[in-house]
């Protein structure tokens, strides 16, 4: 156990490898590499697991689905539908579900990993936002991530239209309908995407093509340069004792992180595949097949597109007449506006950011969220949007649920949407605000110990007592953003901004915005970051091991 | 914070998991990106040492969890392979589900909860501290980076041979429309297809799915509904996406019919288009006592006495009206195409009628 050499089959391989490829000297620096430890890091493993999951069950799917919109008649095992006119697609589904030994069991794990997908990419995403670790020098990743959640989103809603069932044929009918309210090219793209009229006979198989191949490969694509380049610029970590932006603290990869990957990559498993067993999802033979003249009443799409589904509610009917041409607002603003919003406002942050604050820095330690005031209620801004919308789209469940008139649901969404995200936005920072005052004074008078004394004059004190090495070394993490200089005054080389043109001028109000609400946690605060402009990351650590009091 | 905890443990023990080991690498370069872990305190540096008798009850139960995932797997096989109950119906498809599902979910866990304790109980790991390297290269590098740039660039001669780079300009713009080009025939053109639909003068209404003709007087209960399609298209899919209407008897006293449409209904029994003009989705909800018919999709609703004019939600306009008569034999059928497109807007719309 103790020699360096390991087992002779091991070494054999390895033996074999390095003499072709030089592997022993390119695993070498790579086994011990550091992975932090904190649960909000596991996020993003949860979509990458559910994503591998989704590749093995979708090709078991593929062995058996019948991309095809051709009529058959029903004559499988399900018999409430026996001599139904269906097409195969519908009809394929069906026998997976009831003809193919595990092939429900594989159906359901398969929309349920799709499920789990993108609602831990959602809650990875703002993981990341919030603490700040999209800046640089992770900006790169956070757009690869923007384009793995829309791809998602499209690649969730394509494969929950193809088995051609009620509920999916609706989709798709909205689709279209979208499709063909484009202003200009819009008649032409249903045209050239359904092959002719809807339903038309080519859709559900150029849809197939789609979903399994081109999506998936470009999302393997993504998902393969989102984790290469997690791995060469390392994880970020919170602050805390003995970590500076220069190092990072963990357990090793080999063996630590890699048994523990496994293990979680095996209970992911295990949850997709118990909400498999237990939780039916999509029981498409209750829906029937898809005819464009019914419909089955209170049917909702997967939870993802929720936020689509209810901007479309909400939105007022309104539309424009012109010289014979129509621009239908109704459609376009809010299939459009919503997700361009969000994804154009997150895609561009991480710039606007570095802009209003000059802040260049490489960052490699997060923010707790109260540290950013701005950012974080700019953050639950959009949280809040994208939520109202959401709740919007069961806006027929709500009413039925709390006895109210579904207008009113309708209505009560059309202000809540704007008034909702002023709220968070408000809420938020001061939320912030009291916690970093709170984090300050415990900095200065420590916690209350428990230990209630009485004073000589008879009064009742608790005891206070200082904060924790550990607890101290998270709080003076904290990073205090620099208030841009004016202009002229600037002398460290970062373009100046003219403080009097238009630009300059809302890049001064954005950087205020930025920095006011910044709770100073007092004596030697901040971590030498306070006037960082272009300072080089050197600076982190030897100001860190002061405050450390290492 | 625990984790701290472990790493100062006990210092070395017989097991020979020196320092050194623990940091896994040969005595360091002085360039290397690892470094020992010094910061564990007096207490001593040695690597994390375990309890024998909580190892060994730990190693107890990965290892029961991973006979577990033994168990369920071969369970899972039996059921797969023995097991008769699996399909055939929608009983057996439910059974089967459970008896799969429940042991592949065991055989995940087992090894799940197995490898968790492996790692939390049995790993000797300690804590280390990395040194982040730079990433940008040194400036010597983008220094020479430039510099070859540069000289390729010249060696080249792209930059003095304009002819050169302008042709091969000029060669690449029609090679990026070629994709273009080659999707043309993915479709035919919309052209005026949209405008019509497969109703026209003396087309039978018939009931969607039995495809029976009807008479007035089959449809004479005040406040019924049912959707018919044109005779003839009944089994065709795009025409019904198009064609499907909503017949509706109404009292005639209530209606407010709009000016030239008097002779577009039967004593009361009146066809509005379907197809919602929001996005399409079927407006299939009728309410009979106040004459609404409701989307379920985004809850537009119309008026059906009042030429369905959008009273509430996203559609724009109402739901065309199509003109029906009664035919020499007494059947229902439309007396022309719809006097508009039906269904969601689109640029063209309002375009000539043709
Ligand atoms: C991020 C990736 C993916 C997502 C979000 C996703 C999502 C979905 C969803 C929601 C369904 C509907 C399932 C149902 O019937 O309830 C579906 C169906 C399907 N998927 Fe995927 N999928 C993904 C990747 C794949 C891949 C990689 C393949 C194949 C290689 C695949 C093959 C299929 C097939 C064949 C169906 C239709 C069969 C059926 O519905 O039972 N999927 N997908
Ligand atoms: S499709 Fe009818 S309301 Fe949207």
């Amino acid at each position: 156990m103790s020699t360096a050499t390991p087992p002779k089959a091991i070494d054999g391989t390895i033996g074999f490898a390095d003499e072709r490829f030089g592997t022993a000297g390119f695993l070498r620096g790579k086994m011990k590499k550091v992975f932090p430890d904190h649960w909000s890091f596991m996020l993003g493993e949860i979509a990458l697991y559910s994503f591998i999951i989704l590749l093995a069950t979708g090709t078991f799917l593929t062995l058996w689905f019948k991309p095809s919109m051709g009529e058959v008649i029903y004559h499988g095992s399900y018999t409430k539908l026996d001599g139904v006119n269906m097409s195969e697609a519908y009809d394929s589904t069906l026998r997976i579900s009831f003809d193919v030994r595990g092939g429900l069991l594989m159906r359901q794990i398969h929309h349920w990993a799709a499920v789990l997908f993108l609602a831990s990419i959602m809650v990875h995403m703002l993981r990341v936002f919030f603490t700040g670790s999209y800046r640089k020098p992770r900006e790169v990743n956070w757009l690869i991530g923007l384009g793995l959640f829309t791809l998602g989103i499209l690649e969730g809603l394509f494969g929950y239209s193809l088995p051609d069932d009620l509920l999916s044929g609706t989709g798709l009918r909205i689709t279209q309908g979208v499709m063909q309210s484009i202003p200009v090219v819009g008649t032409y793209i249903f045209y050239f995407a359904f092959g002719g009229g809807f339903p038309g006979h080519d859709f559900i198989s150029r849809l197939y093509t789609v979903h399994v191949l081109l999506i998936p490969g470009i999302l393997l694509a993504l998902v393969g340069a989102h984790f290469m380049i997690l791995w060469h610029q390392g994880h970020t970590q919170f602050s805390g004792k003995n970590r500076t932006e220069k190092n990072v603290i963990g357990k090793p990869f080999f063996p630590v992180f890699m048994i523990k990957a496994g293990a979680f990559f095996m209970f992911t498993f295990a949850v997709t595949a118990l909400l498999g067993t237990f939780a039916q999802i999509n029981p498409i033979w209750l829906f029937g097949p898809y005819t464009p003249d019914s419909i089955t009443a209170g049917s909702q799409p997967d939870f993802y597109m929720g936020f689509l589904e209810g901007a479309l509610r909400i939105m007022p009917n309104w539309e424009t007449n012109l010289w014979g041409h129509t621009i239908p607002w109704n459609v376009l603003v809010p299939a459009l506006l919503p997700l361009g919003l969000i994804m154009t406002g997150a895609a561009l942050w991480p710039f606007i950011e570095q802009w209003a604050t000059g802040d260049k820095k490489i960052h490699n330690l997060a923010d707790r969220p109260r540290n950013a005031p701005f950012r974080t209620a700019v953050g639950m801004t959009a949280v809040t949007f994208y939520g109202m919308l959401w709740l919007a789209g069961g806006n027929d469940i709500l009413a039925d649920k709390f006895h109210v008139s579904l207008y009113a649901t309708t209505w009560f969404f059309r202000g809540a949407v704007f008034v909702g995200p002023v709220i968070a936005y408000v809420v938020t920072k001061r939320l912030c605000v009291g916690l970093q005052r709170s984090d300050a004074a415990e900095l200065h008078h420590g916690v209350e110990a428990g230990v209630i004394t009485m004073l000589p004059s008879g009064e009742f004190v608790e005891m206070h007592q200082p904060v924790k090495e550990d607890a101290e070394a998270v709080l003076r993490g904290k990073q205090e953003l620099p208030a841009i200089e004016d202009a002229g005054e600037d002398a460290n080389g970062i373009p100046a901004p003219s403080s009097r043109g238009p630009l300059g001028k809302a890049r001064k109000a954005l950087n205020n915005a930025f920095t006011a609400d910044d709770i100073s946690i007092g004596n030697g605060h901040g971590n030498g970051h306070g006037n960082g402009h272009g300072e080089h990351p050197e600076a982190g650590t030897g100001d860190h091991k002061e405050l450390s009091r290492g | 914070m625990t984790d701290n905890n472990e790493t100062n443990g006990a210092p070395s023990d017989e097991e020979g998991r020196a320092p050194k080991r623990v940091i896994g690498t040969p005595p360091p370069p002085p360039t290397h990106d690892l470094l020992p872990d010094d910061t564990g305190g007096a207490e001593g540096t040695g690597g994390y040492q375990l309890d024998e008798k909580k190892a060994r009850a730990a190693e107890r139960a990965a290892g029961a969890f991973f006979v577990l995932t033994f168990v369920a797997g071969i369970a899972f096989i039996v059921f797969y392979a023995v097991w008769p109950g699996h399909v055939g119906n929608i009983n057996r498809a439910t059974s089967s589900n459970y008896a799969l599902g429940i042991s592949l979910t065991l055989a995940f866990l087992g090894l799940a909860v197995g490898m968790t304790i492996w790692v939390r109980h049995l790993m000797t790991s300690k804590e280390i501290i990395q040194e982040r390297h730079e990433l940008s290269s040194p400036p010597e590098d983008r220094q020479v980076f430039n510099e070859y740039f540069q000289q390729g660039v010249q060696e080249s001669g792209i930059t003095q041979r304009r002819f050169l780079r302008r042709t091969l300009l000029l060669a690449s713009a029609p090679l990026g429309l070629l994709p273009l080009v080659l999707l043309r025939d993915l479709g035919p053109l919309p052209e005026k297809k949209l405008r019509h639909t497969a109703w026209k003068n003396g087309t039978r209404l018939v009931v969607d799915g039995t495809g029976q003709p009807l008479k007035a007087s089959d449809f004479n209960s005040p406040g019924g509904i049912i959707t018919v399609v044109p005779e003839g298209a009944q089994n065709n899919l795009d025409d019904i996406a198009k064609a499907a209407v909503l017949l509706i008897n109404l009292p005639p006293d209530q209606m407010k019919v709009k000016k030239g449409r008097e002779n577009w209904h039967v004593g009361g029994i009146v066809a509005y288009s379907k197809i919602c003009t929001h996005v399409g989705c079927p407006a299939a909800l009728y309410e009979q006592t106040t004459h609404h018919i409701l989307c379920p999709c985004h809850q537009s609703t119309f008026d059906a006495l009042d030429s369905a004019k959008v009273i509430f939600g996203p559609a724009a306009r109402p739901l065309p009206q199509l003109p029906i008569g009664v035919n020499s034999e007494g059947y229902l059928v439309a007396t022309s195409d719809f006097h508009e497109p039906i269904g969601p807007s689109f640029w063209e719309r309002g375009k000539s009628k043709v």
